[in-house]
């Protein structure tokens, strides 16, 4: 099987300042892998890296694209890389208002992938946005308010309608649930896993909440000071952790 | 079905001044379908982490964990999650859920993750809660809010959903009472009759003699205990 994103050697440093280096992996398709880390150990860095939003300084980033099969996207041209922005990767940020028009209405937020794909009917593109306002259990009757009228969890939510709209392949999310309070997590995560089930999505989360990896993701990469100190099958890395770091880091969860 | 060749397990705590604590050493043992064998020892000589290791959840220090072929040891995550999927089973003791899941939905999910029909997936779900004595007004609600014995039962509904080729059963018999734990042993019989390979800790000395064939003692394997 061939891996829908293969990630080799990627290295970014920033003046003398290691952001991530080293970092190889391989994803496949329908995978979930789950990055994590204390704040600053260079899980950002990377996700930015591996989507396009930052430069590596070395490293190669070959993601298996529809039509032309694996491309280095690291090489390829602006043109190219958006387009896959637009398609088939998508890219859930921590702060809704970054991925998010704020004064666009919620249709329009969810429109605005369909259009730059090139669907003009105004009326399919609405009952689109209707059929993902509904899956993502926000009422339809507020399609036409903008997401500063709505909650941070609701925000959050349309952040992710808006995104998987036009059925991406590769989903990166940056701490999606950060800053929701507990209740608006589970039933953020809960609907990840039923999207990510249905869909089939392959997705890379980074996060520093070990509950919500445990739930969501398939494999587990553990970074500090920008070095990956230990990769593996999630349950095993958090359930039986081999290198001190990790094992300080499962042992300082506080128990509910 | 399930075949270990001179496995060793050791803990390394790295913030305890790297102690290092030996569990197990040159653990062997072979299942072959359609057999029940279990495993034996005082408290703490291992078991559970056996289990463990064989589901791929502990790494082995060194040797061989092969199940259906696969030598967990050694594979990819992906390659240890499909073999979850479709070939080993495991229930635990303890019942570890996605909040606000239906129960019934908990029980069905291992079908729909290999591609069961969905109607066809809750049906068979349905069929064991009722084997198991879960009333059904309970089957919406979130197994999180249930009794020990329930949770458990639900735990052993899921792990019995699927026709599992291998299965690890770690007191499956645990808390139940006896009406249940008729019910469990003779599911334990069932899995047999269609050739799963199981492995399982019985504390319950009656259950082990009914349902197993064999028993392997691991303080064989325990290190500075063995002969």
């Amino acid at each position: 099987m061939t891996p829908l994103l293969s990630v080799q050697d990627i290295t970014k440093t920033y003046g003398a300042r290691i952001g991530c280096t080293g970092v190889s992996f391989d994803l496949y398709p329908s995978e979930v892998m789950g990055i994590v880390g204390e704040s600053g150990s260079g899980k950002t860095t990377l996700l930015n890296c591996l989507a396009g939003y930052l430069e590596p300084d070395t490293g190669q980033v070959i993601f298996d694209t529809r039509t032309d099969g694996p491309m280095d996207t690291v090489t390829m041209s602006e043109p190219e890389r958006r387009m896959l922005g637009r398609t088939d990767w998508a890219f859930v940020h921590q702060h809704a208002s970054d991925g998010l028009r704020m004064s666009v209405s919620a249709g329009g937020n969810i429109g605005e992938r369909l259009m730059a794909l090139g669907n003009r009917h105004y009326g399919s593109i609405r009952g689109d946005a209707m059929n993902w306002l509904g899956r993502v259990e926000i009422d339809t009757d507020r399609i036409d308010d903008r997401p500063t009228a709505f909650s941070g969890g609701m925000q959050q939510r349309l952040q992710i309608a808006r995104n998987l709209v036009t059925g991406p392949r590769l989903v990166f999310m940056d701490e999606p649930t950060g800053g929701l309070d507990v209740s608006v997590q589970a039933r953020l995560l809960d609907l990840l896993r039923g999207l990510v089930r249905e869909m089939g999505l392959s997705a890379i989360i980074v996060t520093h909440d070990l509950a919500v990896v445990r739930l969501l993701a398939d494999r587990l990469m553990v970074m500090k000071d920008g070095h990956v100190v230990e990769a593996g099958l999630t349950d095993q890395v958090l359930d039986d952790p081999q290198h001190a770091y990790t094992q300080l880091l499962v042992s300082s969860v506080l128990q509910v | 079905m399930i075949e270990l060749k001179g496995v060793s397990k050791s803990f390394t705590l790295h913030n305890q001044n790297g102690a290092v604590i030996p569990v197990m050493e040159g653990a062997s043992l072979k299942v072959m379908p359609g057999e029940c064998v279990a495993l034996t020892g005082v408290s703490g000589v291992g078991k559970s982490t056996l289990m463990r290791v064989i589901y791929g959840n502990y790494l082995a220090a060194s040797g061989q964990v092969l199940v259906g072929g696969l030598d967990v040891a050694q594979a990819e995550p992906r390659e240890i999650l499909n073999l979850r999927r479709e070939t080993l089973g495991y229930v635990s003791q303890f019942l570890r859920v996605v909040p606000r899941v239906p129960t019934l939905e908990v029980v069905a999910e291992p079908l729909l993750a290999i591609g069961f029909d969905r109607q066809v997936a809750l049906d068979k779900a349905a069929n064991l809660l009722v084997r198991l004595n879960i009333p059904e007004r309970l089957w919406t609600l979130s197994p999180t809010t249930f009794s020990g014995g329930e949770q458990q039962r639900v735990n052993i509904a899921r792990g019995f959903v699927h026709d599992y080729p291998a299965l690890l059963l770690d007191e499956p018999t645990a808390s139940l009472d006896a009406k249940n734990r008729e019910t469990v042993l003779a599911l334990i019989t069932q899995a047999k009759a269609r050739g799963a390979a199981i492995v399982g800790i019985f504390h319950d000395v009656d259950a082990r003699k009914r349902v197993c064939d064999r028993q392997v003692d691991l303080s064989n394997f325990a290190p500075g205990m063995a002969a």
